[in-house]
């Protein structure tokens, strides 16, 4: 209903916008985004990306983004309105907008789509996605090293891979640090709740966590730990202002450089269907400047050698060998887990309590 | 199971559950009095907003919760004005209004999404909440005034002939529910979640018209109500985080289930529901005949 009305109002604005550029030639590109671009997570930082792109590339392209767009039908709409009012370029920046944009894709062969975190392509659809689990390591070895109690408070969004493989990456580098850290997880089963996000994180440190961990949007949970006098680290964006007694650090995702290069390859006809995935050595995935007033300057020294080490190729997340929980070789000792197990990972590592939902 | 693990526990639940209660109890008068406001998440959202930005601007937490009180009071009168004067369909105008809320709510707090501000204990709230179910409690069924609210919300043509102002009696109760909403959404924008992000609410205010159904319209229900969802919701966050092997997605969805089984059983009880519910609700009130 709200959609459908935010969608009449949209589709308004587009015809009215192409009546007026009909006879400009600049590339039209279109963003859906799953929350609002104020959450200072998740969509804000696709946000800057969207005008980052905007600034280097000027007046070769124009943009526009849909807000708040549900992960079901409604986002099949979404895409679709940006695609029949003349968009060149579509991101889709929601990992379960997979099939809707695969949909779409398929009604405008001549429109590039390019899908976020997901693994299903076309000849018109690429995949991009940035390796946030490499964050994860560094956060899981300041974790492995800061707790106190041994425990970690994880609140996690929905059971996919993503997210499964930022728990297995924290975990993995915590308990190379402390064999005798704990890992909590709840599993909230949404993205974007502030007052739910809020319940986890409480919820976690009443049970014994001393550092939040959170893949969900908001910055409730880092907020919650400050109030608690516990640690957290942020989420997706640098959200030190608002807890600057619990903020450790955060994984920052960079998509910037990565728009302008799509968009510059659309203005150039030389765009074709790809597969991204990008990490800290291409500067997709930054950790937020560590705080010194909480870690000690040795640990921020090693945060920051392992920063280069993966970088340099050096230190992967996932070195063998790696065991799930039911005690089965996942990943062979000397070998490091391939794209392929990663992109699929619905497993826990051994050593993680509880059951992983399906 | 240790005291403090405990007592966390029901301090988590408590903070958790105020917002429906304030919602709940608040929609429970409005629908009492024979008039179904489905603006309630529109309304939570408003009065989030406004209590949010007069923080910001002001400082003072009186004036916040004062304005935003206000914006409910508004937002509820003009629901009223289209819904008493010009008789418009209860349940489509009250679907705008939440529309609208959205929309509002969103303009209003476009420049102050992420501002930092410094959070309000929830304690004084999360006490109040019990305090006015319990005087809405004893003015239904102890006090004359409240005894002619219920009556314009069973047959508004008879305390019409008693000579009741059945629109005067309806507007107030309207009045009070936007402002019970706001008060709702200001309380987690400023106590219980201290920010301000679009649609912050996510579903508490649909949430709090399910549970008027759940109380089947007795506002001592509606505290029971909204503790077992409010309790089941966080206990299941604390079974997950145990590591008990149950599937999450279950109990995420406990609650609902909760409410549609009692939806189910009480109208299955014909009389119950005849008992219990307004007979006057949605019918609009011509003063004419």
């Amino acid at each position: 209903m709200i959609k459908l009305y935010k969608l009449l109002l949209l589709s308004l604005t587009f015809f009215v916008f192409s009546l007026g550029s009909a006879y400009a030639d600049p590339k039209k590109v279109g963003f859906i985004y799953i929350g609002p671009p104020g959450d200072h997570g998740w969509t804000y930082m696709h946000d800057v990306g969207r005008k980052h792109m905007q600034s280097q590339l000027g007046d070769a392209v124009t943009s526009t983004y849909i807000e708040n767009v549900p992960e079901n039908a409604d986002a099949v709409r979404a895409i679709r309105k940006l695609a029949s009012s003349g968009h060149d370029l579509i991101f889709t920046t929601s990992f379960n907008y997979m099939d809707q944009t695969l949909e779409v894709a398929k009604e405008f062969p001549n429109v590039k789509f390019e899908h976020a975190t997901g693994y299903k392509r076309a000849d018109n659809v690429s995949t991009y996605s940035a390796r946030f689990y490499e964050g994860r390591t560094i956060s899981g070895h300041i974790a492995g090293h800061m707790t106190k109690t041994n425990t970690i408070g994880y609140i996690a969004s929905f059971p996919i891979p993503e997210v499964v493989r930022g728990i297995n990456a924290f975990y993995l580098a915590a308990s190379k640090v402390n064999p005798d850290i704990k890992i909590k997880i709840i599993w909230a089963f949404t993205w974007y709740d502030p007052g739910k996000e809020a319940d986890a994180a409480n919820t976690l440190i009443n049970q014994g966590a001393d550092i939040l961990v959170q893949h969900t949007d908001t910055f409730a949970p880092c907020q919650a730990a400050e109030k608690a006098g516990v640690l957290a680290f942020g989420q997706a964006s640098n959200q030190e202002e608002f807890c600057p007694n619990a903020h450790l650090t955060a994984i920052e995702d960079i998509w910037g450089p990565y728009y302008a290069a799509r968009a510059q390859a659309v203005v150039d006809g030389t765009w074709s269907s790809e597969d991204t995935w990008d990490g800290m050595a291409e500067g997709m995935v930054v950790m937020s400047p560590y705080n010194t007033k909480l870690m000690p300057a040795s640990l921020i020294q090693e945060a920051i050698n392992m920063e280069v080490a993966i970088k340099d190729g050096k230190l992967h997340s996932f070195e063998g060998p790696i065991y799930n929980q039911a005690g089965e070789l996942m990943v062979a000792e000397g070998e490091v887990a391939d794209d392929g197990m990663l992109a699929g990972m619905n497993w826990y590592v051994q050593g993680i309590d509880g059951e992983l939902p399906q | 199971m240790d005291f403090e693990l405990l007592y966390g526990i029901v301090k988590i639940i408590l903070i958790a559950t105020t917002p429906l209660v304030f919602a709940g109890i608040g929609e429970l008068v409005t629908e009492k009095s024979g008039v179904l406001n489905l603006g309630v998440e529109g309304m939570m959202l408003v009065g989030a907003v406004t209590a949010f930005v007069t923080l910001v601007i002001t400082g003072n937490y009186i004036l916040a919760f004062t304005f935003s009180i206000l914006s409910g009071v508004i937002m509820s009168s003009l629901f009223a004005f289209l819904v008493l004067i010009l008789m418009s369909n209860q349940i489509a105008t009250g679907l705008a209004l939440t529309i609208f809320g959205i929309g509002l709510s969103s303009m209003i707090g476009k420049n102050y999404i992420g501002t930092p501000i410094e959070g309000l204990s929830p304690w004084f709230f999360v006490i109040f909440s019990f305090v006015i179910v319990f005087f809405i409690s004893y003015f239904f069924y102890k006090t004359k005034a409240g005894l002619i609210l219920r009556a314009v919300g069973e047959s508004h043509n008879s305390a019409h002939a008693l000579g009741y102002g059945v629109l005067k009696i309806r507007f107030c109760s309207i009045i009070f529910g936007g402002a019970m909403c706001a008060l709702a959404g200001s309380y987690m924008s400023i106590c219980y979640a201290p920010m301000w992000q679009e649609n912050m609410t996510a579903g508490r205010g649909w949430i709090a018209l399910a549970l008027v159904v759940f109380a089947t319209w007795k506002p001592g229900r509606i505290l029971i109500g909204a503790y077992i969802f409010g309790g089941v919701s966080i206990l299941q966050m604390n079974f997950q985080a145990w590591g008990l092997s149950l599937p999450g997605q279950f109990f995420n969805m406990a609650p609902y289930l909760a409410t549609l089984i009692v939806l189910v059983l009480i109208s299955s009880n014909k009389l119950r529901v005849k008992l219990s519910a307004p007979a006057s609700l949605t019918i609009p009130f011509f003063k004419g005949r």
